[in-house]
């Protein structure tokens, strides 16, 4: 059989090979590695979990499979809390991350054409700059004798120091701020493309324009709202850097809960089942969404 | 034009087509996009595909192409099976609706592409390129790149590089498509004269049945994936053997009518729609009461005021509407039955004293030869 | 005039960080608050720290090498995606190719980990956390997002080029080598970028599997940040973003190049 492009099945195969290969080694067998392992009891040892199979003195084939490690994860409260408190701070995040972008991506848009293309690359610049650096910045200026205080208290709105470094509050401004970039990027591609002449017809049938705003511009910027919430609120929700920097030892997330039982408590199997518990209760139901998604654009199209 | 210039080899039926289409389906999925077709087109010819968007026109090029394969039949060019052939190792050239040149290379790189895939010596490469780039006018140009260009100089290239390789069947695919108006009509005459320089067989869709009228030598009329009619213009907008052909090609005046009588070379047909029969000139024998479509073209039909001669066949109505074009005006009569004819008449004066206007009662008539039957 | 008062609220958002930063990284105090006069004394011992160094030279190493790997890989992926609409285990390549995207990083960390672990103790192979394993795991995530840059500028291209080329008698490959490689250049290169950064910038992956003979600069930067705030982490700061800066500034200059001379 011939494709489109005339390659054969030999020249298929040979393109297709090694990015499938890669992926299968360096990404599906480790989750199944994982499977494994959060199966498996833990042991002071190194690796520091038992083998799923062994065979005893008798010779024959003995299993040694465990659902404790779920137990510990569905019995103990904290870990149902860190999962529900990493929803809500990155729902809180994305939301705070709208609330900066939108108007900030739809200037953008309105702005004579000659600036746009810099405009937007002042807001993509400190993407490429280092993400680690750039958290590090807030802790400096969220600390309780740091920069926001010292200016809060010499104006004279506060008489005593706030604590907003190691708070839940902190973790909020650091992922708005971290992620910024990716809610006005997809923002501004949908609103550039926008047809002005529909808010002129808005206009002409006697639409004010905040109303026009948000009888023409808002629903049509729909996707664009979505893709830049979900490009926000996916790698916030399984953030660890900055919870970790910023956050509190109360500030519980699931990403920063894994780390622990893992490089902390060195337990593989739990954080293993963490892994798996998030991937089934996390990451499934985005991709599902995602997918979703993709499809109703497509079909849209 | 090409049609005066080449004899016509289809008429020979010892003749050896260059390219036969045999049995050729192309199915994507549940849609049909090309269903059994049959078709030759001879050396030397400029054949047409038109249809409409979807008619499964591009589909039979780019199969000639190679980029599609056929579900089912087969495909010959100069006899040998193209089936098992690559797109690349075919005889044939396209010329592309979007002309596809290679954005990063210049005019020359472009023309020289293909030739470079063949191996040639450079020499022969940097003759051959110069000379095609003459053919179209376009050798000033040959160290620039495609958006340095007009819309009109990218298709000239465009042709440039799919002659280069002087390939036994050049295929275009709406060549003229991105043209403005003026530019197209000049473009379709030049496009000829350049195919009866070159002597390459010319294989072109197009949706435009103008463009196919004038460039053509005969042209295949394409409807759902069939291969409607194949003819030459005249025959094709002279005697369109079907109803979807007459309607497709022009204007026509339709009416569905039943034959009365049959003859050898006339029919009596009864059309509900006009109040007394109408007699038509047709070769075969059709029995009584078949029904029938009759068709005249609106530039066959006469309008006067006066009753027409005997002999003709004529219908009788009012103004309905003029439509003035400048050159002609199309009057738009209706008849009792409250059916509509269309007549066009030439407008050979400035001012027409006995100018007809809205209203006005009117006789519309033609000659028996001037209509035709359709069965089909 | 209200929306571009928000606009420069967001810049300054944006920017107001980072300025303090690099404000801070000139301060002779060792206090954050307290300007204690003009220094450049935090540079000097930046660039006398063997162990920054070490890593950064190191980190410059992982993510030059990864961010080639995964542009060459991501680049068939990429094609493998666009060009063959049928073949076995489409899905789960799809599945594959995108999910990385979306995977929170602790769990790609822990996975790679666990799977270095698990082939030593198997094949004997990769020896311990080395160089190796740190650009096998950071070439993993940045492939999916190399594919998504130069699979949406695959999908874009006319496809009619590439048929053209074909026609004129050009294979397969020369057509991908002579006409669709050069095509998507710039596609390659912003996501050979995008790896270099990711790779360059990753703390969370790096953790898991680096180890105590190769530990990349962000991981260095990491355990110094937990410790607090230290001025020589401002001053790391500063030469990072005037480097993106200018970096930016030269790209910006040879695009704006690039489009000039277009007449009509």
């Amino acid at each position: 059989m011939m494709d489109r492009l005339g390659t054969g099945r030999l020249g298929r195969f040979l393109v297709g090979l090694p990015p499938y290969a890669w992926l299968a080694l360096f990404f599906l067998v480790p989750f199944l590695i994982v499977l494994k392992i959060s199966l498996s009891e833990p042991s002071a040892g190194a690796p520091p979990y038992l083998p799923l199979w062994d065979w005893d003195e008798t010779g024959a084939l003995a299993f040694h499979l465990t659902l404790g490690n779920y137990a510990t994860l569905f019995g103990d409260e904290l870990y149902a809390f860190a999962y529900l408190n990493s929803i809500r701070i990155a729902g809180i995040a994305t939301l705070g991350c709208l609330l900066i972008g939108y108007p900030a991506a739809y200037a953008i848009a309105r702005a004579p054409t000659a600036w746009r293309q810099s405009l937007l690359l002042l807001v993509a610049l400190p993407f490429w700059t280092s993400f680690l650096i750039r958290v590090y910045a807030w802790i400096g200026i969220l600390k309780s004798e740091g920069m926001l205080n010292a200016l809060l208290l010499w104006l004279g709105v506060i008489s005593e120091p706030l604590q907003i470094l190691q708070t839940d509050l902190a973790v909020i401004i650091g992922m708005t701020y971290s992620y910024l970039p990716f809610m006005v990027l997809p923002l501004y591609a949908n609103l550039e493309k926008m047809d002005l002449t529909l808010l002129e017809a808005a206009a002409d049938l006697g639409c004010r324009p905040f109303k026009a705003f948000v009888a023409v511009t808002l629903p049509l910027s729909m996707p664009g709202i979505v893709a830049g919430s979900l490009l926000v609120f996916i790698p916030a929700v399984g953030e660890f850097v900055i919870p970790d920097l910023l956050g509190g030892p109360d500030t519980l997330m699931i990403g920063k809960v894994l780390w622990a039982e893992f490089f902390d408590n060195r337990d593989w199997p739990v954080a293993s089942a963490v892994a798996i518990a998030m991937l089934v209760l996390l990451v499934a139901p985005i991709m599902i969404i995602q997918n979703a998604r993709t499809k109703a654009e497509e079909a849209g199209k | 034009m090409a049609s005066q210039t080449t004899a016509a080899p289809w008429n020979d039926p010892g003749a050896k087509p260059l390219i036969r289409f045999e049995g050729v389906s192309k199915r994507f999925g549940d849609f049909v996009a090309v269903d059994q077709v049959d078709l030759a087109i001879h050396k030397g010819e400029f054949f047409s595909l038109l249809g409409a968007s979807g008619c499964g026109k591009t589909t039979l090029l780019r199969m000639l192409a190679g980029f599609e394969t056929p579900t089912e039949g087969r495909i010959f060019i100069d006899g040998v099976d193209m089936s098992a052939v690559p797109p690349y190792e075919r005889p044939v050239n396209m010329m592309f609706q979007s002309y596809a040149l290679f954005p990063h290379m210049t005019v020359e790189a472009n023309i020289a592409f293909g030739l470079k895939q063949d191996r040639l010596p450079q020499p022969v490469i940097t003759d051959r390129t110069k000379a095609v780039l003459d053919l179209v006018q376009m050798g000033k140009f040959a160290t620039r790149k495609p958006h340095q260009l007009s819309g009109g100089q990218r298709q000239r290239v465009a042709l440039a590089r799919a002659l280069a390789k002087e390939p036994k069947v050049l295929l275009l695919d709406e060549p003229l498509g991105a043209l403005d108006k003026k530019l197209r009509e000049a473009t379709q005459l030049e496009l000829v004269n350049i195919q009866d320089r070159v002597g390459v067989t010319f294989v072109m869709v197009t949706h435009d049945q103008e463009e196919a009228m004038t460039m053509s030598s005969r042209i295949g009329v394409m409807n759902s994936g069939r291969i409607a009619q194949v003819g030459t213009p005249v025959d094709i907008y002279e005697y369109p053997e079907s109803r979807f052909v007459a309607d497709f090609i022009g204007a026509a005046n339709m009416f569905e009518a039943s034959v009365r009588q049959s003859g050898t070379d006339q029919v009596v047909v009864n059309c509900p729609e006009l109040a007394h029969d109408l007699i038509i000139a047709h070769n075969d024998m059709l029995p009584e009461g078949t029904p029938v479509t009759v068709m005249v073209r609106p530039e066959k039909v006469a309008i006067s005021r006066d009753k027409p001669a005997e002999g003709l066949n004529w219908a009788q109505g009012v103004v309905a509407d003029i439509a003035y074009l400048g050159d002609v005006s199309i009057f738009h009569v209706r008849l009792e039955s409250g059916h509509r004819i269309e007549a066009l008449q030439t407008n050979l004066r400035h001012t027409d004293e006995r100018k007809l206007t809205w209203e006005d009662p009117v006789y519309l008539s033609w000659h028996p030869a001037n209509a035709l039957v359709l069965t089909k | 005039m209200i929306l571009y008062g928000l606009l420069i609220l967001a810049y300054a958002f944006l920017y107001v960080p980072i300025v303090v930063m690099i404000v801070f990284s000139f301060n002779a105090s060792r206090l954050v608050t307290v300007w204690g006069g003009f220094s450049t004394k935090w540079y000097g011992e930046l660039l006398h720290d063997e162990k920054v160094l070490d890593a950064a030279w190191l980190s410059l190493k992982v993510a030059m090498t990864s961010a080639t790997v995964s542009t060459v890989l991501g680049t068939l992926a990429a094609v493998v995606l666009v060009r063959f609409t049928r073949f076995f285990g489409r899905t789960l390549f799809t599945g594959m190719v995108t999910a990385p995207l979306v995977m929170p990083e602790v769990i790609t960390g822990l996975a790679l980990l666990l799977l270095f672990v698990a082939m030593e103790a198997v094949v004997g192979w990769p020896s311990g956390r080395s160089f190796t394993t740190i650009v096998i795991a950071h070439t993993t995530f940045s492939l999916s997002f190399v594919t998504v840059v130069v699979r949406s500028r695959l999908s874009q291209m006319d496809a009619s080029l590439e048929e053209a080329a074909m026609d004129l008698g050009a294979r397969p490959l020369k057509v991908f080598l002579a006409i669709t490689l050069p095509l998507i250049a710039p596609a390659l290169l912003a996501g050979w970028l995008l790896a270099f950064t990711l790779s360059i910038d990753d703390v969370v992956i790096s953790a898991f599997v680096s180890g105590p003979g190769a530990t990349p600069l962000p991981i260095v930067i990491f355990s110094k940040v937990r410790l607090g705030v230290s001025p020589e982490i401002n001053a790391l700061a500063t030469l990072v973003v005037t480097v993106v800066a200018v970096a930016m500034a030269i790209a910006g200059r040879v695009a704006l190049k690039r489009e000039q001379p277009r007449p009509q």
